[in-house]
C-alpha cells in the first residue's frame, strides 16, 4: 500500500517538477496537457525510437487513479475503467476490450509507459471524452476545451490587428523590429486554419501558428521598419497588436495581468519570480455548500469573494489562478491536482459561513509527526511537510485582518483537498460581522478581508518564495 | 490507489464489526425484552437517581468557536461500550436543548460505539445527526472535535477514532469535515489547544 501511495505522490511530484525548469534544454522533451479540469507538463521518454509517456501521470489529475505491478503485467484502475497491460507487449486489455499500441508497452520501476502515438487511439476509454493529440507538437487536448483564435485588421495609419480568442489566454509576448510573437505554454489555442494568413497591409503583412514541444505560437509579422506593440483587452479574450515606430533593442513582456499590466513583475517574490497562488472558491455546480439564508448559497458568496481576492493579489504581484470561474463543480482530487501541477507557491480555499463571527483561517488537521500508522497515508498526508510555513501563513491572515477590525482566529480542520495539496494551504472561513448576514453580500466586507489576506501573503512571500 | 487486496480486507473487517455490533444489539434487545415483564411493573427510573458517576464532556460553543470541559453525571453501565455510548448521548442532549452554543437537530442520535482494539473506535451516527447537520468548517468541525475528544479523554486508550453514518464511511460531515479518514486524537487535541 505504502509504496503505490508513494508512486502516487511522487507522480505529483515528478509532474510539478516539470514546472521547475523555467527553460527547458532542446532534448527536455515533455507534452502539455489541457483539460477543463487541469492544465499540466509531462517529460517524455524515447525508447527504440518511440517517445513515451508514464500513464499514471498522465491520467492523475483527471480522475481517481491507481496501479498495481504484478510481475510483467501493469494493472490500472481509473474511476470506473479498468485496464491491464503486458510488459513488452502491443496488446492490452482495455475497458474490456483489446487495444493495440502502436509499439510495445513498457514497465520502468513500476511506472507504465504508453508510447504517444497510441494516445488518441486508447485515451477515450479511459476518459470517455474526445481526445485530439498533436503528435508532431506533442499537445493533448481532452474535451473541449480548444480555444479558437480569428484577426481583425483594422487599416488605418497605423494600423491595427486585433487577434481574438475564444477564451481567456495569457501568453508570454515577446517583440523585436517587423515582429511580434506570443507563446502559449498555458492555453490549448489551436490553429487558425492556416499554418500562414495574410492580411492586405503593407505595414502588418501576415501571421503565422506553430506548435512545438507543447507549446504553440502566433507570430505576427510587419514591416522591417516598425515596431509591434501588444495590449490585452480587460477580458483576456483580445490582444490589441498595433506598429509604433521602431525601436532597436528587443523586448519581452508578460504573461500580462488582465488588469494590472504597469505593476512591477518582480514585486511577487524577493527573487524576481512572481509567486503563483490559487485561489479555490469552494463547492460549486451542484454542490451548494451550506445555505447562508433564504436565496444565499454558499458557492455564490465564495466565487465573489475570489474575484476580489484575485484583484487584490494581482494588484501585489502575485499571478493569481481560480479553480473556477463560474458556477461550475469540481472534485476535491481536481481542485488538488490543479495546485499540485501548477507548482503554486500557496492555496487559498474559501469559504463562507454564517456561524461563528468575522473569519475563521484554517490549515490541515495532521499528526505533527506525519504519518504515524498504517490509517494515514501519503496522498492523505502529501500537506505534512508544508505545515509549518501553513501555520505561518494563517498566522500573517490573523494578524492583518485584526488590523482591519475582524474577529478572527486560526485553527485545524478535517477539510480536504487542504492535507493532499503538496504547497502551503489555508482555508479562510468567512462569517458575518457586526452587520449580521448581510455582510457577506457586501463587497465593502468582502473588499476588507481580501485586502487583509493579501497583505498577508506579501508579508510572508520570502517564505513562499523559498518553497521547493 | 489502495490495493483491491487491502479494500477487501477492510470492507471484511468493517462487515465484521457492524455484524458483531448488530449481533450485540440483538442480544441486549432480547436481555431487556426478559427483563421486561419486572420492569414493567416498576416506576421509569430517571438517570440519575441510579448510581452514577461522573465524567468530562467537551462542549462545543459556536460564538467563541471551541471547546469547553464540562463536568457531566451519566448513569454507571455494566460494558466499556454501553459506557462510551452513554457518555456522547450526555453531549448530544446538551446539543439538542433550546438555545444550545451549538445546536444540533432533536432526532440526531449515536447509533453505536464501537470499540475496536488496539487504540481505534468507530462512531456511528444515525442519518439525521449528519443530514440535518448546519454546513460550515467551523460548525463541523467543533462536532468532529467534541465528539472525539470526550470519547477520547473518557476512554482510556484510544487513538484513532472513525465515524460512520448509519453504518457507512461518509465523505463529509455535512459538507466540509472530512469523515472519510479516521481522526488522530493527538491532532485533534492539539487543534483544542492552538
Ligand atoms: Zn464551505
Amino acid at each position: 500500500m505504502r509504496s503505490t501511495l508513494n508512486q502516487k505522490v511522487l507522480a505529483i511530484l515528478l509532474a510539478s517538477a516539470t514546472f521547475l525548469s523555467a527553460a527547458p534544454s532542446a532534448e527536455d522533451q515533455r507534452i502539455s496537457v489541457y483539460s477543463p479540469v487541469a492544465v499540466y507538463d509531462l517529460p517524455v521518454l524515447e525508447r527504440s525510437g518511440h517517445q513515451y509517456v508514464g500513464l499514471l501521470e498522465l491520467l492523475e489529475p483527471l480522475g481517481r487513479v491507481s496501479s498495481q505491478t504484478d510481475g510483467r503485467l501493469w494493472r490500472l484502475h481509473y474511476n470506473n475503467v479498468s485496464a491491464e497491460f503486458a510488459a513488452g507487449k502491443t496488446r492490452a486489455r482495455i475497458a474490456g476490450r483489446d487495444f493495440d499500441f502502436v509499439a510495445p508497452f513498457l514497465i520502468e520501476n513500476s511506472r507504465g509507459l504508453v508510447p504517444l502515438g497510441s494516445l488518441n487511439g486508447f485515451l477515450p476509454r479511459f476518459l470517455g471524452a474526445t481526445v485530439n493529440f498533436r503528435e508532431s507538437a506533442r499537445r493533448l487536448l481532452v474535451g473541449d476545451v480548444a480555444i479558437q483564435i480569428s484577426f481583425q485588421l483594422a487599416a488605418g495609419n497605423p494600423p491595427r490587428l486585433a487577434v481574438n480568442f475564444s477564451a481567456p489566454v495569457n501568453p508570454t509576448i515577446s517583440t523585436e523590429p517587423g515582429k511580434l510573437r506570443m507563446v502559449f505554454k498555458r492555453d490549448p489555442v489551436v490553429s487558425p486554419g492556416s499554418q500562414s494568413i495574410s492580411f492586405d497591409n503593407r505595414i502588418i503583412t501576415h501571421a503565422s501558428y506553430f506548435e512545438n514541444n507543447g507549446d504553440a505560437e502566433l507570430e505576427v509579422a510587419a514591416n522591417q521598419s516598425v515596431m509591434l506593440m501588444a495590449s490585452f483587452s480587460s477580458d483576456r479574450r483580445s490582444i490589441m497588436v498595433s506598429a509604433a515606430s521602431a525601436a532597436t533593442t528587443p523586448t519581452t513582456v508578460g504573461p500580462l495581468r488582465p488588469t494590472q499590466g504597469q505593476a512591477s513583475s518582480a514585486s511577487g517574490s524577493a527573487n524576481g519570480h512572481r509567486i503563483l497562488a490559487i485561489v479555490d472558491p469552494a463547492h460549486g455546480g451542484d454542490e451548494p455548500g451550506g445555505a447562508l439564508g433564504d436565496k444565499l448559497a454558499e458557492k455564490d458568496v465564495t466565487l465573489g469573494f475570489a474575484r476580489l481576492l484575485r484583484h487584490e493579489l494581482e494588484t501585489r504581484g502575485f499571478a493569481v489562478t481560480l479553480t473556477r470561474e463560474a458556477d461550475t463543480g469540481s472534485t476535491l482530487d481536481q481542485r488538488a491536482a490543479a495546485a499540485n501541477v501548477a507548482h503554486a507557491g500557496i492555496y487559498i480555499s474559501l469559504h463562507a459561513a454564517s456561524q461563528g463571527g468575522g473569519a475563521r483561517v484554517y490549515t490541515a488537521l495532521l499528526p505533527v509527526e506525519g504519518p504515524t500508522n498504517g490509517v494515514f497515508h501519503p496522498w492523505n498526508t502529501a500537506q505534512a511537510p508544508a505545515l509549518p510555513v501553513s501555520r505561518i501563513v494563517a498566522a500573517a491572515i490573523v494578524a492583518e485582518m485584526q488590523k482591519k477590525e475582524f474577529t478572527v482566529h486560526a485553527s485545524s480542520a478535517s477539510l480536504r483537498p487542504l492535507n493532499n495539496v503538496l504547497m502551503p494551504a489555508v482555508a479562510v472561513e468567512l462569517a458575518p460581522g457586526p452587520d449580521g448576514i448581510a455582510d457577506l453580500t457586501s463587497a465593502n466586507y468582502q473588499q476588507r478581508a481580501a485586502a487583509a489576506i493579501a497583505d498577508a501573503l506579501v508579508s510572508v512571500r520570502d517564505r513562499l518564495a523559498s518553497q521547493p | 490507489m489502495i490495493p483491491r487486496h487491502l479494500l477487501i480486507g477492510v470492507a471484511a473487517l468493517l462487515v465484521l464489526v457492524v455484524a458483531m455490533g448488530i449481533y450485540l444489539r440483538h442480544m441486549r434487545q432480547q436481555a431487556r425484552q426478559l427483563e421486561s415483564p419486572a420492569a414493567d411493573a416498576l416506576p421509569v427510573v430517571p438517570p440519575a437517581s441510579g448510581p452514577t458517576e461522573t465524567v468530562t464532556l467537551y462542549v462545543a460553543d459556536d460564538a467563541a468557536g471551541l471547546l469547553r470541559a464540562r463536568p457531566a453525571q451519566i448513569p454507571l453501565p455494566g460494558g466499556r461500550q454501553q459506557r462510551a455510548e452513554e457518555i456522547l448521548r450526555g453531549l448530544l442532549r446538551i446539543y439538542q436543548q433550546p438555545g444550545a452554543a451549538h445546536p444540533l437537530a432533536a432526532a440526531a442520535d449515536i447509533r453505536s460505539i464501537y470499540l475496536v482494539d488496539p487504540g481505534a473506535a468507530v462512531i456511528d451516527l444515525n442519518a439525521a445527526f449528519a443530514d440535518q447537520h448546519r454546513s460550515g468548517i467551523l460548525s463541523e468541525q467543533l462536532t468532529v472535535n467534541s465528539l472525539v475528544e470526550t470519547l477520547a479523554v473518557n476512554v482510556p486508550g484510544i487513538q484513532r477514532v472513525n465515524i460512520l453514518v448509519e453504518g457507512k464511511t461518509r465523505d463529509t460531515l455535512a459538507g466540509h469535515a472530512d469523515l472519510s479518514d479516521s481522526f488522530d486524537v493527538t491532532a485533534v487535541e492539539q487543534a483544542g489547544n492552538q
